[in-house]
């Protein structure tokens, strides 16, 4: 398509195309090139999660001495976090229960099917989302309705009778 | 396969003539003296483009208000991968594109290519120059750091001396009273919104003219046969643009551009500079005091602007054989040799910045918590060369063991027995004793029960004016009275959040005549040498507003 234009003009011998095809290569390798070195570096820039600095350390949700074995209780607590460049305190909270061997356990406040906040059904003694109807044991099994997986739960370490809440654990679906 | 695709581009074509469009923008006849000296308005195109783009790549992590722009820039070059190099692109690309826009303006002047009937393109262009320009200006504020925020007041002043016009610029600025949120939001919004698009008109336009007259051609050229901008010119375009590309990558690599302290209004020690390729305004400005000022902030920038636009109006002759245009060389050896004279003259007449506005905020900044025993100790750690036996990073040790968590295995005592004699504090240690006197080691000590695996980098990290700082501060006792990040007598003030309240000069006068600064102080005099006067200084200005934990 493009010889004819330059044969036309009687520019074989001057630009021939060995010469053509050399700038053509280049201009592709280079292209190219230039490519490369702005993606791969904007993939990185895009995708890879920041290196936030992690504020980890063990939260105060209160005493649990006051807590009665069976019975859940919505603690709130205060998290300091980076979001981005800020740093934030939060009002967090989870459903903790003291289970009959001491032991307690806190779940993370969102129901695992979409994430709605649930709540502890007295009556029934089941948590219960409200949204699509998923149930869960006190144990944070699912018993019914769509959610896929059991409630979440906090890392927990009782230190003089007061629950330090960690890390939220993703439950398996498994379980 | 092949069938279809030439089947497939004919019917999109048939639709969008976008092949076709494609044929005659690549297949435009250009003369046959075309070649290498032509490149650099491709360059430049590029350039704007990767201007584009990395600067909304770096609006992705960037919160446009004063403070969090500083935090958020912060977190780009410390915290997001390859943020850096995103914002090194930005920054170095700003200054390369008026690099190669000036090498484009001067091609073009020599190869009298503005002539008849190129003169709107010429103009259009000189439009493009002042709009680079104002990308500068505008973009310099927005990492808000002691740089942008005090070379904009400088800038802002400027504007502001514009005789009639000067009150409305400001108050277009917002800049009438202290720079603050309101200009923050004007530059931006100029550099982000209105500066790009205008470009982007601009440069269709300015591409337009110049395929509406052809590439001009050079004497001769009627007698040649013309040849295809593709592939030949093409060739050459890349090539250019691949050099300027990967100078500007790698200096986007290897210069660091560092951020310094968040704009700090009341710090009265910051010498305010701008961007390189303004000194020589800068410098122009010193020549014109008083009434005349006028002259070096409007009128002089305001004939050279004109006489820009006016160069195709001013020179109608037809000549454009480059040998024949000694007056036009003349002039851009005139201009270039002015502008690299008030350039020169510009660097060495400004006194170099202080020590402690230079440190770079991106860069490791725990070295600043430490107390000033802690900091001495890190020069003799240095001095004794601590780190040739042991390491201070973790991973595997050296010939003796890491030092991170020393607090953990050793308490004070035993640091001052192993110092003085390791081999009864450790049995069969090959550790040589340390040469310190009594007072010495327990600086050196302070920082051994300070180092964590969160902070062994202030070994490395803290800058030498500091140390020496530090060093002074323990040698003089001013602990005995005033206390720095926590630690230190109540005697005198607390001494962080000193550059707050006070400028260097103050700090050195009262150094030298503490009665005169603040009458009835108990503090006596000190006469140190010039050196241990700048570095003490130095330090004490760079200390934290507030004690770390407070």
């Amino acid at each position: 398509m493009a010889e004819q234009n330059i044969i036309d003009t009687g520019e074989a011998e001057v630009y021939g195309s060995t010469r053509r095809a050399f700038h053509l290569a280049v201009v592709y390798v280079l292209g190219a090139l230039i490519g490369l070195a702005l993606a791969i570096p904007t993939i990185l820039y895009l995708l890879v999660p920041p290196k936030t600095r992690k504020e980890s350390g063990w939260i105060d949700a209160g005493d649990v001495s006051q807590l009665t074995s069976g019975i859940p209780v919505e603690l709130s607590f205060q998290e300091n976090r980076m979001d981005g460049w800020r740093l934030v305190t939060e009002k967090k909270t989870a459903w903790v229960v003291k289970e009959p061997d001491n032991k307690v356990v806190a779940f993370g406040p969102q129901c695992t099917h979409l994430g709605c906040a649930y709540h502890w059904e007295m009556q029934s003694g089941k948590f219960m989302c409200p949204c699509h109807g998923s149930y869960f044991s006190i144990e944070g099994k699912v018993l019914d309705g769509p959610a896929p997986r059991p409630l979440d739960r906090y890392m927990t370490k009782i230190e003089n009778n007061r629950l330090q809440i960690g890390e939220l654990k993703q439950s398996s679906p498994a379980a | 396969m092949r069938k279809q695709l030439i089947r497939f581009i004919e019917d999109l074509d048939h639709r969008t003539g976008l092949h076709t469009g494609l044929r005659k923008f690549l297949y435009e006849e250009i003369p046959a003296s075309s070649g290498w000296h032509q490149v650099f308005g491709s360059v430049a195109l590029f350039l704007i483009l990767i201007q584009f783009f990395t600067g909304a790549m770096l609006a992705f992590n960037y919160a446009p208000t004063p403070g969090d722009a500083y935090s958020s820039l912060r977190y780009i070059l410390t915290e997001v991968t390859a943020g850096r190099l995103m914002r090194g692109l930005h920054h170095w690309g700003a200054s390369m594109i008026i690099v190669i826009v000036v090498l484009h303006m001067v091609q073009v002047f020599l190869w009298g290519a503005y002539k008849k009937p190129r003169e709107g393109t010429w103009v259009v262009g000189v439009i493009l120059l002042l709009l680079t320009l104002a990308y500068g200006l505008t973009g310099y504020l927005l990492p808000w750091d002691n740089r942008a925020y005090w070379g904009t007041v400088v800038t802002t002043q400027i504007g502001a001396t514009v005789p009639i016009m000067g009150p409305y610029v400001s108050r277009l600025l917002a800049s009438t009273g202290d720079i603050g949120v309101v200009t923050f939001a004007r530059f931006y919004g100029l550099h982000v919104l209105l500066l790009p698009p205008a470009t982007m008109l601009l440069i269709v336009l300015h591409v337009y003219l110049v395929r509406r007259h052809g590439v001009a051609p050079a004497p001769g050229d009627e007698l040649r046969p013309r040849k295809s901008f593709f592939p030949e010119q093409v060739f050459k375009d890349t090539v250019a643009v691949f050099i300027a590309f990967a100078i500007l990558f790698i200096m986007a690599i290897a210069v660091r551009v560092p951020l310094e302290r968040m704009a700090d209004p009341t710090d009265t020690s910051y010498i305010p500079r701008p961007e390189w390729y303004f000194l020589f305004l800068f410098q122009t400005l010193k020549v014109f005091n008083g009434p005349l000022e006028v002259v070096g902030t409007v009128v002089l920038p305001t004939l050279a602007i004109l006489a820009l636009v006016l160069t195709p109006f001013i020179d109608r002759s037809a000549v454009v054989r480059v040998r024949r245009r000694t007056l036009a060389a003349g002039v851009v050896i005139l201009a270039g040799l002015g502008w690299g004279g008030l350039t020169a003259a510009a660097v060495k007449s400004t006194p170099p910045q202080t020590a402690a506005s230079q440190i770079d905020f991106s860069g490791p900044t725990q070295w600043m918590e430490l107390t000033p025993p802690e900091l001495a100790g890190v020069h003799y750690f240095r001095q004794e060369q601590c780190a040739a036996c042991h390491n201070i990073t973790g991973g595997t040790p050296k010939a003796g063991p890491n030092l991170l968590d020393t607090s953990k295995r050793h308490d004070s005592a035993w640091l001052m027995t192993h110092f003085k004699d390791p081999a009864a504090a450790t049995k069969g240690s090959s550790m040589q004793p340390v040469n310190l006197t009594d007072t010495e080691l327990k600086d050196l000590i302070a920082l051994m029960l300070k180092l964590t695996p969160a902070n062994g980098d202030v070994v490395d990290s803290a800058p030498d004016f500091a140390v020496a700082g530090a060093l002074i501060f323990q040698k003089n006792s001013c602990g005995a009275c005033h206390a720095v990040n926590g630690a230190g007598g109540k005697i005198g003030p607390v001494l962080n959040g000193l550059a707050e309240r006070r400028s260097e000069a103050w700090v050195i006068q009262h150094f030298q005549n503490p009665q005169m600064m603040s009458p009835k102080t108990p503090m006596p005099a000190y006469k140190f040498n010039s050196t241990d006067m700048q570095n003490e200084v130095s330090y004490l200005l760079t200390l934290p507003d507030k004690a770390p934990g407070q």
